[in-house]
């Protein structure tokens, strides 16, 4: 009888011996050395190009561009030309998603979705209005095409946001229309005579 | 050995035996776990009236057997009674194992709270009566009735526990004894379980539940449904929620069907909908649920041995605030200096984008044995799929495209050994293998912010409990935790540049696209955890535990890897690949005294955590969209002080009040500026009625007061482009104290069995209070909660 008692002990030490030593059977590594596929991001606004007409006077150019998104770098804003006193300008919106190659136009879908969009002008000093030049099916403004006009010689600024999805119609100011903003940015324009 | 062989044997030619009716059978009783004989047990041969019992060496001895089969009714007053079925041939020696500790063992424990998990470390935990309150709540919500237990929300749907002011990784979430693996690092991830698909409910305050995990420095959540009884029974129970606040309800239903084999199988199923919420003032827009969760346990439970098969599945689908949803700082500015949300949308059941939708696969298959005068053995497979959809408002094509796609699969092989022969010492070990693996679905269109990656955990544990006369018990344990994080990332090349990881991590570069750069992040981590504490009980009702735990946790990828623009908090999240494992050390006393006619609970505690990782805003980037706040991950020298109290009076035997009170304070002690996030000071104070000849009539008046977080780090001052000019960014500040009134009353009824009807109206917020709350991410844009009222009817049957 003692010796089966035995017996039975070693039973047991096999037993625990297979129920820990499987836990360590099931990992042996699975390296699959497929690395994964980049992501482009697709919607992303890299750039906006805003060019101002005046018939008979040099257009300028202004823009900002931001190629690493939401990376550590700051948007670069540059100013081409210089806007003349008291004139008025026939503004337009170019937006770009540079990310891709040839870079991919995102005016067009703005424009096809107007009624879930709205520029918004901020104007100082030398700048001193900026009017809707379009508006969406519901007859609200856009702000694709803007007229701008400048007043006297000096510097002026200009704020241009777009919101996405803001209430429409607004009365114009940024708290009012609120949504979400998909671009924010402001130039400073020299102004001569 | 020999002797089941010869049995065997004795069987095969049984039935060629001749009947002789002149044997002897000679027995021999003792204890299953130590082989100590015992007395006085009788034996009876089933259907004959020859009894007898068993001496003091626990030998019995009948006289005049057939040859041939019989059976055996073996009982003894401290054991459950045993059938012994055995062949006799001649005179013939049978040992008969009784399980002498029956009503120490967990599985046939049926009624009555379950033991403590810990025996030193404070725990808190929820009754049946809270969980029928919460059963249309979430987790998070009902696990606030425990002192010291707070929540971080994203809206009232999102709920992850703070325990004694840590979350997410810190916490350990233990489902039918599956570690949950659901992405917890995420501020804006809730535990994906089913409150309805389990009964037992309790909180361990701290790391000192080492066989679980050695890494649960806030604490560990432990769900389990209730022990089902060794009965042929089949019964059910079913609850109806309603409520007023979102226009909607939920049904949970269980069926369990038992049988005295120890066989049993149990399905539960719930299913939720609620539309949007609302504040006193306005709706709060997209802020509908829908969950639905199904449960099956089967299983087959004996003394010697058992085996159990377990599957849930959960999903849900959760709106989003839509005023939460902003475009940059300006938008941000603007949502807390008006203080009113820029979206109120009509009422809707409508769950549209930004939303999330999650889903969680668990199973598990374990097996246990018991091996005589030795322990139990476990072992234990379990397989989680974690999928995890997160959709923004997006233009276009992309518009009901995800933002976020990841699923999370793990493998864990768990075996663990508990040596409970002796009475006053118990010896838990342990070992445990884990793989997962994160895949990140490129397809959409957005840069991942949690990159894919393999990760292999490896433990090892080993825990005791020692106890020394009637009065002491010890606690120890010791666990060793190897983690490797194997991941594949795509950093931005000027992120990388700015990080400076390209002097630092150069070698892990694989494939340079130009403007991103792949690489493969390795890191492995060896964590040690260590728990030691004492129990005393004196003066009958005095009880007395100290507890010092030492705990290790390796950074999650969200805090290795995390980059970019989380567009649903409108900021930029950046981990950092240098970070290395963070450690507490945490000191937790609790004195108790408990007379029945009234009791106390003071528990103190200290934390102390070095290379603590911290997620806080501390500047702010500029794209074209606008300035991002950022938010990065840091470590430092953080020291969590605390104390939970809670104290109770049976004023008479129909009226009783309860009061709760916690406090933590968290200090960022290499800069002394306090922590972010740290839940605020919380008294509740509440009365009760109790009739139960009054159809059990039941109403409780509860108030709730929290005060003002005054604790809080410094704001960050941002360029606003809007305005054109630096601002204060007020992140930071907390909301105002507020207290909350919440009534609730129920009635029990018996229609065909006892107590088997009960009805039960709830008020919550009752007085419509317009508050916010510090831990709410949605503080910034919306009220909370307003009132609430809600119906539940519950069946069993």
């Amino acid at each position: 009888m003692k010796k089966s008692i035995n017996l039975f002990e070693v039973s047991k030490l096999k037993m625990l011996a297979l129920m820990f030593g499987g836990s360590v059977i099931l990992f042996s590594c699975n390296n699959d050395d497929n690395n994964p596929v980049a992501v482009d991001e697709e919607e992303v606004i890299t750039t906006m190009n805003v060019t101002l007409n005046s018939i008979g006077n040099d257009a300028v150019t202004l823009q900002s561009r931001d190629l690493d998104g939401d990376g550590p770098e700051a948007p670069v804003i540059m100013v081409m030309g210089e806007l003349l006193a008291n004139t008025t300008y026939a503004g337009s919106i170019e937006l770009l998603n540079e990310t891709e190659t040839p870079a991919e136009d995102i005016t067009a879908e703005i424009a096809e979705e107007d009624d879930e969009h709205q520029f918004f002008f901020a104007t100082g000093e030398a700048i001193t209005a900026v009017d809707y030049s379009d508006e969406d099916g519901d007859g609200n403004p856009l702000g694709l095409s803007f007229s701008l006009t400048t007043g006297d010689a000096g510097s002026g600024t200009l704020q241009i946001t777009l919101r996405h999805e803001p209430k429409k119609p607004n009365d114009g100011s940024l708290s009012d229309a609120g949504g979400e903003t998909d671009i924010a940015q402001s130039f400073t324009v020299p102004v001569s005579e | 050995m020999r002797f089941y062989l010869a049995l065997l044997f004795v069987f095969i030619t049984g039935s060629i035996a001749s009947q002789e009716c002149n044997n002897i059978l000679l027995g021999e009783i003792v204890d299953f776990h130590d082989n100590s004989p015992l007395q006085n047990a009788t034996v009876n041969i089933t259907g004959k009236k020859i009894a007898t019992k068993s001496n003091e060496a626990g030998k019995f001895r009948l006289e005049n057997i057939c040859n041939g089969v019989i059976e055996l009714e073996v009982s003894h007053p401290e054991c459950t009674s045993q059938f012994v079925t055995l062949t006799v041939d001649g005179d013939t020696y049978q040992k008969i194992r009784l399980e002498h500790h029956l009503e120490e063992l967990e599985e046939v424990k049926v009624v009555g709270d379950a033991a403590n998990t810990t025996k030193t470390g404070q725990e808190g935990r929820l009754n049946e009566e809270d969980l029928e309150k919460y059963s249309g709540s979430s987790l998070g919500d009902a696990l606030k009735k425990i002192t010291g237990v707070s929540s971080l929300n994203t809206g009232a749907n999102i709920v992850k526990p703070v325990i004694q002011g840590l979350n997410g990784s810190r916490i350990l979430v233990l489902n039918n004894n599956v570690r949950m693996q659901d992405m917890e690092w995420g501020d804006e991830h809730a535990p994906n379980v089913d409150i309805n698909s389990n009964q037992r409910i309790s909180v361990i305050k701290g790391a000192a539940a080492l066989q679980y995990g050695g890494d649960a420095i806030g604490g560990v959540i432990i769900l389990n449904p209730a022990p089902i009884a060794r009965t042929d029974s089949l019964f059910g129970r079913t609850q109806v929620s309603l409520f007023s606040n979102g226009r909607g309800g939920s049904l949970t239903s269980a069926l369990i069907k038992s049988y005295n084999s120890g066989l049993y199988i149990k399905a539960q199923g719930s299913f939720k909908k609620l539309g949007n919420l609302e504040a006193p003032d306005y709706l709060l827009s997209n802020t509908g649920v829908q969950e639905a969760g199904i449960s099956i346990n089967i299983g087959k439970r004996d003394f010697i041995q058992g085996w159990e098969g377990y599957y849930s599945y959960f999903d849900t689908d959760i709106g989003i605030l839509r005023a939460s949803h902003i475009g940059n700082v300006d938008d941000l500015i603007d949502a807390i200096n008006s203080q009113q949300p820029n979206v109120v949308n009509p009422f809707s059941y409508d769950i549209v984008q930004p939303n999330q939708e999650v889903s969680h696969h668990l199973g598990k298959v374990n097996y246990y044995r018991r091996l005589e005068g030795l322990g139990k053995a476990t072992v234990q497979y379990d397989f989680q799929s974690n999928r995890r959809f997160e959709y923004d408002v997006r233009v276009g094509d992309d518009a009901d495209k995800p933002s976020l796609d990841l699923k999370l699969t793990t493998h864990t092989i768990s075996a663990d050994f508990q040596l409970d022969s002796r009475q006053d010492l118990d010896l838990k070990i342990g070992v445990m293998g884990r793989l997962q693996s994160n895949f990140a679905n490129p397809d959409t269109g957005v840069r991942r912010l949690i990159p894919d990656y393999d990760k292999l955990d490896l433990g090892v544990f080993a825990v005791f409990e020692v106890n020394l006369g009637e009065d002491w018990t010890l606690e120890g344990g010791l666990r060793y935790d190897f983690n490797r994080m194997d991941a594949k990332k795509f950093y931005r090349t000027s992120r990388w540049e700015e990080r400076g990881y390209n002097v630092d991590f150069s070698d892990i570069v694989i494939e340079d696209l130009g403007t991103q750069l792949l690489t493969n992040p390795v890191f492995d981590f060896n964590n040690i955890s260590a728990t030691a504490g004492f129990n005393y009980e004196f003066e009958s009702n005095h009880n007395l535990k100290l507890n010092y735990t030492y705990a290790q946790r390796a950074p999650n990828p969200s805090e290795l890897f995390s980059d970019g623009l989380h567009h649903s908090a409108a900021r930029i999240e950046l981990g950092d690949l240098r970070i290395k494992s963070e450690a507490s050390s945490k000191f937790s006393l609790s004195y108790e005294k408990n007379t029945g006619n009234w009791g106390y609970t003071l528990a103190p505690y200290i934390n102390s955590i070095a290379d603590f990782i911290i997620l806080e805003p501390n500047s702010v980037e500029f794209t074209i969209r606008g300035a991002f706040p950022v938010w990065a991950y840091r470590q430092t020298i953080a020291q969590l002080i605390g104390v939970d109290v809670s104290l109770f009076s049976n004023w008479t035997s129909k009226i009783r009040t309860d009061h709760k009170f916690s406090w933590v304070q968290g200090t960022d002690k290499s800069t002394d500026v306090p922590l972010i996030n740290i839940p605020s000071a919380n008294l509740v104070n509440s009365i009760s009625y109790l009739n139960p000849k009054l159809k059990n009539l039941s109403i409780s008046l509860e108030s709730q007061y929290v005060f003002e977080q005054k604790r809080f780090p410094p704001n960050i001052r941002v360029f606003s482009p809007q305005q054109q000019q630096e601002v204060d960014l007020n992140i930071n500040t907390p909301p105002s104290a507020y207290h909350l009134v919440s009534l609730d009353t129920s009635l029990k009824f018996s229609i065909t069995s006892e107590n088997d009807f009960a009805l039960g109206l709830r008020l919550t917020n009752a007085l419509n209070t317009n508050y916010r709350e510090y831990l709410n991410r949605q503080r910034y844009f919306v009220d909370d909660q307003g009132r609430n009222i809600s119906l539940r009817i519950i069946y069993n049957y």
